[in-house]
Order: C-alpha cells, then structure tokens, then sequence
C-alpha cells in the first residue's frame, strides 16, 4: 500500500514540476522581451514609418513592418483557407474512411509539416525567379501560404476526423447531398477551424527566414501586390544586428508588438468563433 | 358478376383478415409496398445477410428482431442505401418500393432517401436551433416559401407532442434540449420531409423508460399513416408495439409472422430458443 501512494507522489510531483518548467519558460520570455522592450516601447513605435535613414535609424516606428506583417498572414490565411477546407472536407467526408488516397494525403502533410521554413523561402524564391516575380506583397503571401497550408490542414483534419458518423448519417439519410451535408458540417467544425487558423497564424506570423528573400523589406507601407513588404520578424532581425545599443532595445519593442499582434488576433478568432458556434453541439 | 359494393369491401375487408396470417401477406401488398428479393449483403468477404425475402406489410409496425451481430441493422441500412457511403459493402438482390427497385442504376439515391424517415439509435440533432433542425429537410428539398416551412414545422413539431414544450425557444440550440426530447425532435425532423416509411435503428435504445414509452406511443401513432419498420433488441419491446416480427439469426431471416402467432406459437426451435432466453 504505501509503494502505490509512493508512486502516485512521485508521479504527481513529475507533472507538477513539468508544468511548472513550462510556465516559468513562458514568463520568462515574455519577461525578458517586457522588461528589453517596454523602454523603448512608445506610441510613434506603433504609429509611424521609420525615420532618420533606412531600418537601422533611431527615429519613427515600426508601423511598415507591423502593416506589412498583418497583409502577409491575412493574405497566406487566404491562401491556405482556400485549399485547405475542401481538401480537409474531400478526405474526410466524400472519401471512405480507410481511403488510400486520404493515407497518401496525410503522409504528404506529415512531411510538408516538417520541412523547415528557410526551405520554404528558398522554395518560394526560387519560384518567384521562375515566374518573373520580384521581393514582393505577392511573394511574402505565396510562401507563407505554403508554411501555413499543412500546419493548418493536419490540426483541421484532425478535429474533423474526430466528428462522430452520427451527424453525416443524420444528414444523408435526411435526402442531404454530400454538398449540403459538408456545409452543416462546417457549422459543426467551426471552432476546430479556428484553433487551425490560431496555430497557422502563431506560426506564419512570427516566421522570418520565409519572408527573409520573398517579401523583401521597406520602409513603406506596401500599396499593390507587386511591392516589397516589411515584416516584423525580419525587423527585429535587422534591429537586433545593429551595432547602436539603442537600436537593439527597439528590438525587443518590436518583439513586444509581435507578441501583443498575435494575442489581439487569438482572441479575436476566439470572439468570432464562440459567435459563429452559438447552436454548436 | 360482383357487385361494385361488394368488391370494395373485399378489398377493405381483406387487408385487416390477413394481418394475422403471414402466408397472404404479400397478396395484400400489391401496391405501395416494400419488397425484399433474395438480398445478399457482404462486407469485404463476410456474408452477412444471407437472402433475404420479405414483404413488409404497409402501415403497420414490422419489427425485425434477433441476436446482435444477426444483421438487423446492416438489413435495415439497406433499405435506405445507406450502404453506398461504405464501398466494402457488396449488395445483390432486389429491394422494390412500389414495385421498383431502390437498387436500379436509374434510380437516384436522394430519393430513395427522402422516402425513408431514419430515427437512429442515439439522437443526432443538427447544430441549428429547434426551428431549423425540422425546417432543414423540407428547405434541401426546395421549400422555400416562408410560411409553408413556418406550417410544416408546426405540424410535425405538434405531431410528435414537442410543440408546447418548445414554442417558447424555438430559435435556440436544439442541443439544449432533453436525449428524449431530442429523439422526439428527430423524429419530427424526419417527417417533415414527408417520407412514406419509417425505419428506426433501435431508437429508444439510449432513452429513459418514460421518454422510450413517449416514443413508442408514436409509433403506434404513425402506423396510420406510415409503414413503420423497426430494429429492437428488447423483446418486450417488440411485443408491446409490432404487428408483425421479423426474426433473424446469423444474417437469415428464421421466422415471420404476426406478432401474436410468433410470440404464442413459434415455429422455429431456434425461435423458441431465442424466445426462451437460451441464447441472446
């Protein structure tokens, strides 16, 4: 008897203190960035192009990279949002189950999942040369949306894999069309296609070697596809390289912004999704 | 010569004499009848409906009884071509409604379908509201007018007894409702698109006593309208509510007949058997 409360102790404390590990990584690093960038931190950092001579100057903000940043994963989401759904929605509800085609499917994301995102921009550059592209709005987009696209089909597919058979039989045998049978469906998984959309954004958002030679970089505010798009990945890059301690410090300003960027857009996907899901099961 | 009055009530007489006497069922249904022709149904390489000939008498309540695994619901699956989203499933034989066959390569399967009100086993509501669940069927069938969907949502939703007992959130989620007011819902869904056959998959299988007992009743209920066909495991079940059994084992059809004859006088050993508790 007193080996099992033993076990159960030690195994208690095993998960406690991993959890504990886990936090303090994550408070430390947003304290870190907090404590680097809140000094820096200031209002024309948010609202204005930089000033005082390319990047690397003391002067401005910000604001190209943070607008560039939010086109880039609006316009990948797109991208991959248009692909991913009817595929998720092909291999999961009009193929049988155990189909060899979902198989091929899954294992091809399983690998596209795990190549790294330097591969991806030397992909999308490569591409880009083929078809006449320059560093551009269009080019940050197309690679990213290929970064993106598997993250967001594989954590999908797997929520829609976990939908009962009981709602598409409902369905069916109501005299539903495997059409209108899908956009019930839809309604079902839409939360599951949020959390997808939440990881895809986590990952797109904050990737700089995709964007590195794709989107290229300004000090404007891209206006058309066609134009070189800052970001903020490569904006802390850039400032983190420079020699002047006082550009270094925007930085982690910059990193801050990132940070607040992606939790604004977390939660307003969870706003929406709660919203979208008020008759879910 | 017969005269006209004496062949109508030939003809009226006749269905309620032969309820009790299964050989001259099938006379009985020359029209609008469900027929079943020497039905295979493998899956992979297993055999597992062994063929099957049977004539489902027109409203009235068929229930096809019998061990699990014997088939029940894979033959009740068949009837809905339910089957065809599995492509391991191999099907031979013939099964007329109104004398053709749902398995003619003409024949499309969505109606086939929307003759065939399904009430599954657990309760499935759509991620809608009350409303919209019982309005889905009629509106993917091309209603579009608002106040005849209004109309048809009512009726179905009074038929099944839920109408009272919703008409105050009618808008809000059906998940919020009871398992058995659910069921009921389903149901109601299910004849809002005006089917001409009823199967249930052991439908009150997941419901309490009181909301199986609610259900029940309205399949008596639907028997005067609709041909009401029903898979159950439990013997009283069948026994309170069928007018006619259906006994499987082992993917064949063992015995049929009235519910009174099967029960009083079984034929079969393996009826007896089963019937005695010998084997479940």
């Amino acid at each position: 008897m007193k080996k099992k409360l033993l076990e159960e102790r030690i195994f208690k404390a095993i998960m406690v203190s991993a959890a504990i590990v886990i936090l303090s990584v994550l408070l430390y690093i947003i304290g870190t960035v907090l404590y680097k960038g809140l000094p820096s931190l200031s209002w024309d950092m948010i609202t204005k192009l930089p000033g005082g001579g390319f990047y690397l100057g003391k002067e401005g903000g910000v604001l190209n990279a943070i607008v560039g940043s939010v086109y880039i994963i609006l316009g990948a989401l797109a991208l991959s949002l248009i692909i991913s759904v009817p595929l998720v929605m092909y291999i999961n509800f009009y193929l049988p189950p155990n189909s060899k085609f979902s198989k091929v499917i899954r294992f091809s994301l399983d690998i596209l999942f795990g190549i790294p995102s330097i591969v991806y921009g030397a992909f999308g550059f490569a591409l880009m040369i083929y078809l006449g592209i320059r560093a551009s709005l269009l080019g940050g987009i197309i690679t990213v949306g290929m970064l993106v696209m598997p993250i967001m089909m594989r954590s999908f597919d797997e929520i829609a894999r976990l939908l009962s058979r009981e709602l598409p039989d409902a369905l069916l045998s109501l005299g539903a069309t495997k059409y209108e049978m899908t956009k019930v469906i839809m309604r079902q998984l839409m939360p599951g296609l949020m959390t997808a959309i939440l990881l895809a954004v986590g990952r797109g958002i904050g990737d700089a070697a995709t964007v590195l030679f794709t989107a290229g970089y300004t000090d404007n505010i891209p206006v058309s596809l066609n134009q070189p798009a800052a970001t903020l990945p490569l904006a802390i890059f850039f400032q983190l390289g420079s020699p002047v301690a006082e550009v270094q410090n925007r930085a982690y300003a910059s990193a801050v912004i990132l940070t607040v960027l992606i939790l604004v857009l977390s939660f307003s996907a969870r706003y929406f999704s709660s919203k979208f899901s008020k008759n879910k099961i | 010569m017969i005269s006209l009055h004496q062949q109508v009530e030939t003809l009226t007489v006749n269905p309620v004499m032969t309820t009790d006497r299964p050989i001259q069922l099938r006379k009985v249904m020359q029209n609008h009848t469900l027929r079943v022709e020497n039905l295979d149904v493998y899956i992979e390489d297993q055999h597992i409906l062994k063929d099957i000939n049977l004539s489902i008498p027109e409203k009235s309540i068929t229930c096809i009884i019998g061990p699990s695994g014997c088939g029940k619901s894979t033959f009740l699956k068949t009837l809905n071509r339910m089957h065809d989203e599995t492509p391991e499933v191999r099907i031979s034989g013939k099964v007329l409604v109104n004398d053709e066959n749902i398995y003619d390569r003409n024949v499309n399967v969505i109606d086939t379908r929307k003759r065939m009100g399904l009430l599954a086993q657990r309760p499935c509501p759509l991620p809608m509201s009350i409303f919209d669940n019982v309005a889905y069927g009629p509106r993917i069938h091309g209603i579009r007018k608002r106040k005849a969907i209004n109309q048809t949502v009512i009726k179905y939703l009074q038929y099944v007894g839920l109408w009272d007992e919703v008409r105050g959130r009618i808008r809000s989620s059906a998940t919020r409702l009871s398992i058995g007011q659910q069921q009921r819902l389903c149901l109601a869904r299910g004849l809002a698109i005006e089917p001409e056959y009823i199967l249930g998959d052991e439908a009150t299988s997941a419901l309490d006593p009181l909301s199986t007992k609610t259900i029940e009743e309205l399949f008596i209920k639907l028997k005067d309208k609709y041909t009401v066909i029903l898979v159950t495991h439990t013997l009283r079940q069948a026994k309170r509510i069928a007018d006619h059994i259906v006994f499987m084992y082992l993917g064949k059809i063992i015995e049929t007949g009235s519910t009174e004859e099967f029960f009083g006088n079984p034929k079969h050993k393996l009826t007896r058997d089963y019937l005695s508790g010998s084997f479940s």
